[in-house]
């Protein structure tokens, strides 16, 4: 039971950090390690600096 | 075949449920009626329509491919190209959809009561939002995620192409202009309004500076605490109220408060995005997501009775709010939350370089309208619970009803509407407001909507701060819309200088940069300038304007829908979107005809302009209105010029795609289909392991 709500509760967790872009460096270095082996991987900051940047150079809210 | 028994008697129950709640609905007279039948008759139309024309669109129009790799598994970058859970994509695709259009719209269309624009809001967003939306987001999936724009350029030509950069732009400015005079209209002279939103930009700065240099990218720290900070500030503000030398400082009339909007729309421009568009837009759909939910609940948990009536005079054009009758300004005015072009900038672009699936796209771009039109059924239900007379004195400019509150309760009484000075005064006292009168802009109506379910629902002891909550909540993400359209307009901008000369089209050159800000800025503040100091209301001119830009640009987007079905062979389907599209090109056309001709000049353009030449030839205007007169002259002209401009772009793209229609029709050359090749996915084991 115990277990079954920790689980429960873990996955909300998950869930909510994946929605708002929380995780976004985890996975990015989970990316970059695939699809470029050796390569040095930004840092935690340069990569929200582009992160940003990118998001906002496009059409990304409306009415 | 059980399950087919049964699934059949389940879709024939919510067939007769729906149809009783939409015939109760529109055939209910002088009973009042209560709001949650509102609910259940949205939600049985939009799981019919989800459930089968959806499905058939994507089936059989579409013939949807799950075993086709989409652009983001292709392309995949980690960055903007990127397969992800069809959830989160779905999160993000309502959160930039949805913005303040489907609160305001509604609000302004009640005026012609309740039944109207509930039934464009169902039928429309069913039959041609969500259409657009998903039709959308499937032919850019198709082309590597294109942009509406490019895709215009590529399936009829250039001149598809530069209309929807032309009409982009141009709503952009007339977008930014009305949102910015909503907010100014919520602040005038309420002390707690406004320096709660002049709190919420310090608050978001913290966040930012949080998120970029304390704990770079712990979104959900800073969004948290930003949370809790914007809660303290409405607190915060209703302390300011109190305070007698506090007070002053944050009441203002519209003129200065105009003035404040546009000096700030021009730093945020021009500012870092980590420092203020971005943390204010974590907060602003955190804040969007939980009161959308809060609100839902609060009208199934209290189950508010509607006050306002199925059908009211102001059908015959004659409407407090904006002028123009039933037809076709109810379709005009309720343009985001039915039928919305600009989610065609959404869908093409950002949202198909997310999918991992094409089965996602039924999901993504019709459920996620059919989510925005359920927010605007709920503004018509928190529009509608006022008592009408409330409604209309909180709505009506003091240009018509009256300057004084004793004038316009006589007035307002008089349409048939009862409302007192004392009630007025009471509700006012109960908001936390010194008047609630000739707050034109819908914003403040939704708040006392909002907060009156709110206040039945969680404890009436906290009216005021429901209230300003509703304000704060309105204005935070206005001023996000206001940001990020500055931002792209300048992008657009610039663009278009680079071809005139080069630096200019560098993004991070700055002089260019101020300078494309600076032309931006004054664009729409020019049309919020000339919105404050119209006695009018300014709401009249604007909003109409904003409606046929929009649906414009809609239609644009059906055109190019319209163009690649008959170009892949599918003329027999093809009118999923011509439909729409020749509804359109009839509510738009017919209401720019009537903003150019009519004689009666709250409607027509020109009718005012000359009404208004006319009395100040004659002397007849007091002196502080005659003062502005000439502007009013000047703006009310270049409005004519301007709906002329949007629909003569309009009626060019219509016959550009009859035109390539029917040259692919009679087997001449066309621009080919721009679809990329079909590659299968190899994502599908993986994905199922997630």
């Amino acid at each position: 039971m115990a277990t079954r709500l920790n689980n429960l509760l873990r996955g909300l967790w998950r869930a909510a950090r994946r929605i708002s872009g929380d995780d976004g460096y985890e996975r990015y270095l989970t990316h970059h390690a695939a699809a470029h082996p050796g390569a040095p991987a930004l840092s935690r900051r340069e990569w929200f600096a582009h992160q940003q940047q990118q998001k906002w150079s496009g059409i990304k809210r409306c009415c | 075949m059980k399950t087919t028994i049964s699934s059949l008697l389940l879709w024939l129950g919510v067939a007769l449920l729906g149809a009783a709640a939409v015939g109760g609905i529109a055939l209910n007279r002088g009973e009042s009626i209560n709001a949650l039948w509102f609910v259940t008759a949205a939600l049985c139309v939009y799981a019919i329509a989800y459930r089968f024309y959806a499905a058939w669109i994507a089936a059989t129009v579409l013939c949807i491919d799950a075993t086709r790799a989409t652009p983001a598994e292709r392309l995949d970058n980690g960055r903007d190209f990127m397969p992800t859970n069809r959830w989160i994509v779905f999160g993000h695709h309502f959160a930039a959809i949805a913005g303040p259009g489907p609160l305001i719209g509604p609000t302004l269309a009640a005026q012609f009561g309740y039944l109207p624009g509930t039934l464009w809001i169902l039928f429309g967003a069913v039959l041609g939002g969500c259409v657009q939306d998903m039709v959308t987001l499937f032919f850019s999936t198709r082309r590597d995620g294109r942009s509406l724009g490019q895709m215009a350029r590529d399936e009829l030509g250039s001149i598809g192409g530069i209309a929807a950069l032309i009409a982009t732009f141009l709503i952009m400015v007339i977008l930014i202009a009305v949102l910015g005079l909503v907010v100014v209209n919520a602040m005038k002279h309420s002390p707690w309004a406004t320096s709660t939103v002049a709190a919420t930009i310090p608050i978001a700065m913290l966040v930012g500076l949080y998120m970029y240099k304390l704990r770079p990218g712990r979104v959900l720290e800073g969004s948290a605490l930003g949370v809790i900070l914007l809660l303290l500030s409405v607190a915060g503000g209703g302390w300011i109220d109190q305070q007698a030398g506090l007070r002053e400082l944050f009441d203002h009339p519209g003129l200065p408060l105009a003035f404040a909007v546009i000096g700030y729309g021009f730093a945020a421009a021009i500012l870092p995005v980590w420092l203020l568009l971005a943390p204010r837009d974590y907060l602003s759909t955190f804040m969007k997501l939980g009161t959308v939910i809060l609100l839902a609940l609060a009208i199934v948990w209290m189950r508010p009775e509607i006050k306002m009536p199925a059908l009211t005079q102001f059908v015959d054009g004659t409407g407090p709010i904006f002028g123009g009758a039933l037809f076709p300004f109810v379709f005009i005015t309720i343009a985001c939350g039915a039928i919305s072009g600009f989610h065609a900038l959404i869908a093409s672009g950002t949202t198909p370089k997310l999918l991992s699936n094409e089965r996602d796209i039924r999901m993504i771009g019709y459920g996620g309208m059919v989510l925005e039109s359920f927010v605007a059924i709920m503004a018509m239900i928190a529009a509608t619970v006022l008592d009408p007379g409330v409604y209309f004195a909180i709505n009506s400019p003091a240009g018509v009803v009256g300057k004084t509150a004793a004038e316009a309760v006589a007035t307002i009484s008089a349409w048939g509407f009862p409302v007192s000075v004392e009630q007025m005064n009471l509700l006012a006292q109960q908001m936390g407001e010194a008047t609630l009168f000739a707050r034109t802009g819908g914003a403040p109506s939704l708040a006392v909507g909002m907060a009156s379910i709110f206040g039945s629902a969680f404890g009436q002891g906290m009216l005021a701060m429901w209230y300003h909550f509703a304000i704060m909540f309105e204005a935070v993400f206005i001023l996000t819309t206001l940001d990020a359209g500055t931002r792209v307009g300048r992008f657009m901008l610039q663009d278009l200088l680079g071809n005139i000369w080069q630096p200019m089209g560098r993004t991070s050159w700055y002089p260019s940069v101020l300078f494309s800000s600076a032309v931006v800025v004054a664009a729409w503040g020019y049309f919020l300038y000339i919105g404050v100091i119209d006695p009018n209301g300014g709401v009249n001119i604007l909003w109409p304007l904003f409606g046929i830009s929009n649906q414009i640009l809609a239609a644009i987007a059906l055109c190019v829908a319209t163009g690649i079905l008959v170009k892949s062979g599918k003329l027999r389907y093809a009118w999923i979107t011509a439909l729409p599209l020749t509804w359109l090109v009839v509510i738009t056309s017919a209401a720019t005809w009537q903003k150019l001709a009519s004689d009666d000049p709250r409607i027509g353009f020109l009718a005012a302009a000359n009404s208004m030449a006319e009395k100040l030839a004659a002397g007849a205007l007091p002196p502080d209105k005659a003062a502005v007169a000439p502007q009013l002259i000047f703006n009310l002209r270049l409005d004519a010029v301007l709906a002329l401009f949007f629909v003569a772009l309009l009626w060019l793209i219509v016959i550009d795609m009859l035109r390539v229609c029917a040259r692919h029709l009679q087997g001449r050359r066309v621009p080919p289909l721009s679809e990329a090749p079909h590659y299968p996915t190899q994502l599908e084991e993986a994905w199922q392991r997630d």
